[in-house]
This record gives structure tokens, C-alpha cells and sequence, in this order.
């Protein structure tokens, strides 16, 4: 079991460019196994050519981002759903 | 223009001798192990590897078999897409071109390689013939271990690192080309470090 | 929405290091001004941007120490072997020096006083921090809501704010505080000397049947070891909030 994982909180400050908004309490299901975590709580693999969020309960991959010149793409797997709250 | 950093230089990082190195590329000693997921765990026992046609034909060998394969040693020049290159790495493999003796290919023209964990990445046919793809289970004398990709990796030394998968399982052929993993979320389709084809869009 | 308030949120700002204190002897808080500084929360963090002068740049995350404080912000560095960074943070940067930040950032792992009461805090060496601007938010305001706080060290010497939480912790206020030094004790140290595991937080957390807002923060390894223990003892899992840190830095 590799230990180079982080959670939703390491990619706070990208999620914040990208969204315009805090992300880390928004809420996703992943559509892979149906679990609903909040983003702070999913696997972050970020020594790579990009950010993987994993599910915590299945390991599907429900986002990437890789920062390009000038931008960031944001490629959604296995995300079905995301919800923001107010507050 | 960014706001340089009194004292800051960052990593370490070697002059290198020049045409020796793709654009963009600094030169390292270390050996950074970036990975997508976790390390996947996979026994010698269970371990194949699979090269399956575009007819759906398979040959698959076990670890047995493919340790019973012949091996070339390659010393060769390595290029990570996050700007590290690493020089003259060692590696023992079986040549691609031993894997793919026997199997009729045609009319195949690209490659999904797979691996363990469920990483893929794509790689035209004609990059893994000729002398320029293995699939390596030693480096630097030792088995490869598996934060390096151990088992056994693919190595594509001519392509961007993140072509040469990891932890492979097997390889794909197709007649038409479809992106992996890295090349379906932003990355280049070839990647070739010389034209620094980092990103889709290069 | 105000266009120039996300506007705010989005972009770098610059930070002049004001003030430096040596924690331990790998350990470094930064006191830091940051022009435009909007406020923060207690457990958000920040990220910080260096440049080379070839343009080669480095960003890292960093807990905020303590609570807001108008434009000043502070931040706690502990120095990795072979890291980037954290080398020029702790050992380089002088006072007067600036970089670039951004933040405040994390909405999940946050709590101001009044919040979730009991409070259980578990901190594994620089998973301290952010718990930190926790406890000293709660004694700024003087709120009571009781607290305890479980830290892992390897020894007193790399206990973080060991005398302030020392002094917190006799103030009798609602907070109590248990060490754990994993790898070396001092002669009379009646406390315990293993890593956190489920017997050392059925006897010192907070019972789950009292419902504690629970925070885990440390490296990787030590939060999910902690967080599965919680568990097994029934406290709910949306009561457990945790944040990783990597080896380079949280």
C-alpha cells in the first residue's frame, strides 16, 4: 500500500482557482460505487504529471487536473454529481 | 512577470551537456516516483503478460515463461514530462520486438498498453519496433521494485516518460488510435520530448 | 457577488515575513503581513509561490498558526530532509523578505469557537499547526467548550509550542493536553512513549458517546491510523474531519 497519498485539502488552492470558490466541503457522489464524500475526503495523488482525486471507497478516478501553460484542465471521471452549499 | 524570490533557488539542478537534453528539461540525480493511484501489489505466481490482436487472439506469458525470454540490457537517457531527465539509466529487459516475433500484427497501427492498478497510455506501433521499446524488470542490476514500476515496466526512452507504464499487464492493438490515461486528461498524444510535446494542443 | 472580492480570493498576493520564531531546532514560524488579507478561519491553510530567478517556481501548502488577525498571518515550517522549500523557509528567509501567497483556503477542516463541542484535536507532529490556530482562536475569544488535545513527537525537543500549550493547559480554561514522544522520553517523562493507537485514544480522547467534533491532522499514515481507531471506538464518521499532510510539507 503506497503512503504517497494526500486528501481534498491538498488541492484546496487549485480547486479555488478553478471553481472561484472554496471547494473542499462541497459534497460529490461518485458514480462508480454511489459514495457521497465531501472533496476534502478523497484520495489525492499529486506526484504525478497531474492531480488524480480518487473515491475513498472505490478508487475510481472522479477527477483530474493538470496544470497547462496558461490554464488548467479539469477532466471529470467518475464524478456524477457535485453539490456547493451556501455558508 | 512572476515575483522572483530573494535566496530562493530551488532543487539542485546540474548543467547538462549540450544536445544532450530535450527543451525544457533539467537533469537530475534522483529518481522521482510519481504515480496516479496507489502501488499495486502483484505475486510473481499471478503476474502475465498479455499482447492481444485486432482480432482478439491472445498470447499471454507467465513470469516464468517471460524470465525464460531472452533479455538486452539498455542504457538509456529518460525524460519526465514534469521537466526532470535523468542520464544513462540501466535497464534489463525483453525487447518488444522479441514479445511481438511470431504475432501477426496487422493491420494494426497503435498500442493501448495496460497496466496493473488500470493505467493505460497509447504508443504507435512503429515507436515500440526497431530496437526502441522492452519491457524491463531490472534496473540498475536490481529487480525493479514496485514504486519504480516492479514487476515489470514498459520503457520507451524516446517518448516522455509517462509513456513507459508502469506495472504493465499487457499490451492493446488497434488499427485506429484512442488515448490513455494521462494523453485523455490534457497530455500530448505522442510526446515527444525533442519537439516538447508536453500537452494536447503542442 | 463582488467582482473584486473573488477577484481577491483568486490571485497571488505578496507576504513580508515581519517576524521569525524558532519553535525546535527543525522547526520555524513565520509571521507574516499580507496586504489585502481578507481574514481566515482557524484550520485553513495558505499556498505559497517561489520563484528562481530563471523563473523556476515551487509552490507548497502551509497551515495558518493562529487566528485571524487582520493582515497578519502566521505560518509553522518544519524542515524536511532533501526538501525544496522547506530549507529556504526555515533557513534562509530573513525578515523583510517577501513571496507570493494565496488563500485562505479549506471550508471542511475549519472550526471557530462555538462550534462543535466537545473538541477532540490529534496532531502528529506538524499536524499540530492548524489545531493550534484552533486552540489559540478559542483563547483569544475565551470561549470554555472543552478540549483535548492528543500530540505524537518524537521527543520534548520537537514538540511543537510545547511551553505555550504548557501554560494553555494550566490555565484550566476547559483544555487538556497529552503528549506521546515516540522516540525518545526524558528520565521522568510519566507519559506515554508509543505511537497513537486505539488503547491510547479509548483512555484520553473524549468518549464517542459525547459526540466530540473530532480533527486529525498529520502525515498520512498517522491520520488514517487515528481516524480507523476513532471508528472502532463509534464515533461517526462525519464527526472525524482530517487533513494529510505530505513529507514536502502540509
Amino acid at each position: 500500500m503506497s503512503d504517497t497519498h494526500l486528501d481534498g485539502n491538498s488541492v484546496g488552492g487549485l480547486l479555488l482557482e478553478v471553481f472561484g470558490r472554496e471547494m473542499t466541503a462541497a459534497q460529490g457522489r461518485c458514480g462508480a460505487c454511489g459514495a457521497v464524500n465531501v472533496f476534502a475526503a478523497l484520495v489525492v495523488y499529486r506526484d504525478a504529471p497531474g492531480d488524480v482525486l480518487r473515491c475513498p471507497s472505490c478508487g475510481s478516478v472522479v477527477m483530474v487536473m493538470v496544470s497547462l501553460p496558461g490554464g488548467v484542465r479539469v477532466s471529470f471521471g467518475s464524478l456524477s454529481w457535485m453539490e456547493i452549499r451556501e455558508g | 512577470m512572476s515575483f522572483i524570490t530573494r535566496g530562493f533557488g530551488g532543487r539542485r539542478r546540474s548543467v547538462s551537456p549540450p544536445g544532450r537534453v530535450p527543451p525544457g528539461q533539467y537533469v537530475t540525480d534522483d529518481f522521482p516516483v510519481l504515480s496516479a493511484g496507489p502501488t499495486p501489489a502483484v505475486s510473481l505466481e499471478e503476474w502475465l503478460f498479455t499482447i492481444i490482436d485486432t482480432r482478439g487472439d491472445e498470447t499471454t506469458w507467465t513470469w516464468e515463461e517471460f524470465d525464460a525470454l531472452p533479455t538486452e540490457t539498455a542504457t538509456v537517457d529518460i525524460h519526465c514530462v514534469t521537466k526532470w531527465s535523468k542520464l544513462d539509466t540501466t535497464w534489463e529487459g525483453v525487447s518488444l520486438d522479441t514479445l511481438l516475433d511470431g504475432i501477426d500484427t496487422t493491420p494494426a497501427q497503435h498500442v493501448m498498453a495496460h497496466s496493473y492498478g488500470g493505467y493505460t497510455t497509447n504508443i504507435p506501433l512503429g515507436d515500440l519496433t526497431g530496437g526502441r521499446a522492452w519491457v524491463a524488470h531490472i534496473y540498475e542490476g536490481q529487480p525493479l521494485s514496485p514504486a519504480h514500476g516492479g514487476p515489470a515496466r514498459l520503457l520507451v526512452p524516446h517518448l516522455y516518460f509517462w509513456k513507459s507504464a508502469k506495472w504493465v499487464r499487457g499490451l492493446t492493438l488497434f488499427e485506429a488510435d484512442r488515448p490513455g490515461f494521462w494523453e485523455s486528461y490534457g497530455y500530448h498524444n505522442y510526446g515527444d520530448p525533442w519537439r516538447e510535446q508536453r500537452y494536447s494542443g503542442d | 457577488m463582488e467582482g473584486t472580492a473573488v477577484q481577491r480570493r483568486l490571485t497571488w498576493l505578496i507576504a513580508e515575513v515581519v517576524d521569525l520564531i524558532e519553535e525546535t531546532s527543525r522547526v520555524r514560524s513565520l509571521v507574516l503581513e499580507v496586504t489585502g488579507w481578507e481574514g481566515h478561519k482557524p484550520g485553513q491553510h495558505i499556498d505559497i509561490r517561489l520563484t528562481a530567478p530563471d523563473g523556476y517556481q515551487a509552490q507548497r501548502s502551509y497551515s495558518i498558526a493562529t487566528p485571524s488577525d487582520g493582515e497578519r498571518i502566521t505560518i509553522t515550517v518544519e524542515l524536511v530532509d532533501d526538501g525544496e522549500v522547506s530549507p529556504y523557509l526555515v533557513e534562509e528567509v530573513r525578515r523583510g523578505d517577501r513571496f507570493e501567497v494565496r488563500g485562505p483556503i479549506g471550508g471542511y477542516f475549519v472550526w471557530e469557537p462555538g462550534e462543535g463541542s466537545p473538541l477532540q484535536l490529534i496532531g502528529g507532529g506538524s499536524g499540530i499547526v492548524p489545531l493550534m490556530a484552533m486552540i489559540r482562536a478559542r483563547a483569544a475569544v475565551g470561549t470554555d467548550e472543552p478540549v483535548r488535545l492528543l500530540l505524537s513527537a518524537r521527543s520534548t525537543e520537537d514538540l511543537i509550542y510545547r511551553s505555550e500549550l504548557g501554560a494553555l493547559a494550566i490555565d484550566a480554561d476547559g483544555l487538556e493536553v497529552v503528549a506521546t514522544l515516540t522516540r525518545s522520553q526524558p528520565p521522568d517523562w510519566s507519559g506515554p512513549s508509543r505511537r497513537v493507537d486505539r488503547e491510547m485514544l479509548d483512555e484520553t480522547a473524549f468518549p464517542a458517546a459525547g459526540r466530540p467534533m473530532c480533527f486529525v491532522c498529520g502525515p498520512t499514515g498517522f491520520v488514517e491510523t487515528v481516524a480507523t481507531a476513532l471508528v472502532d471506538l463509534g464515533h461517526e464518521p462525519e464527526r472525524i474531519k482530517t487533513e494529510r499532510f505530505g513529507p514536502t510539507g502540509g
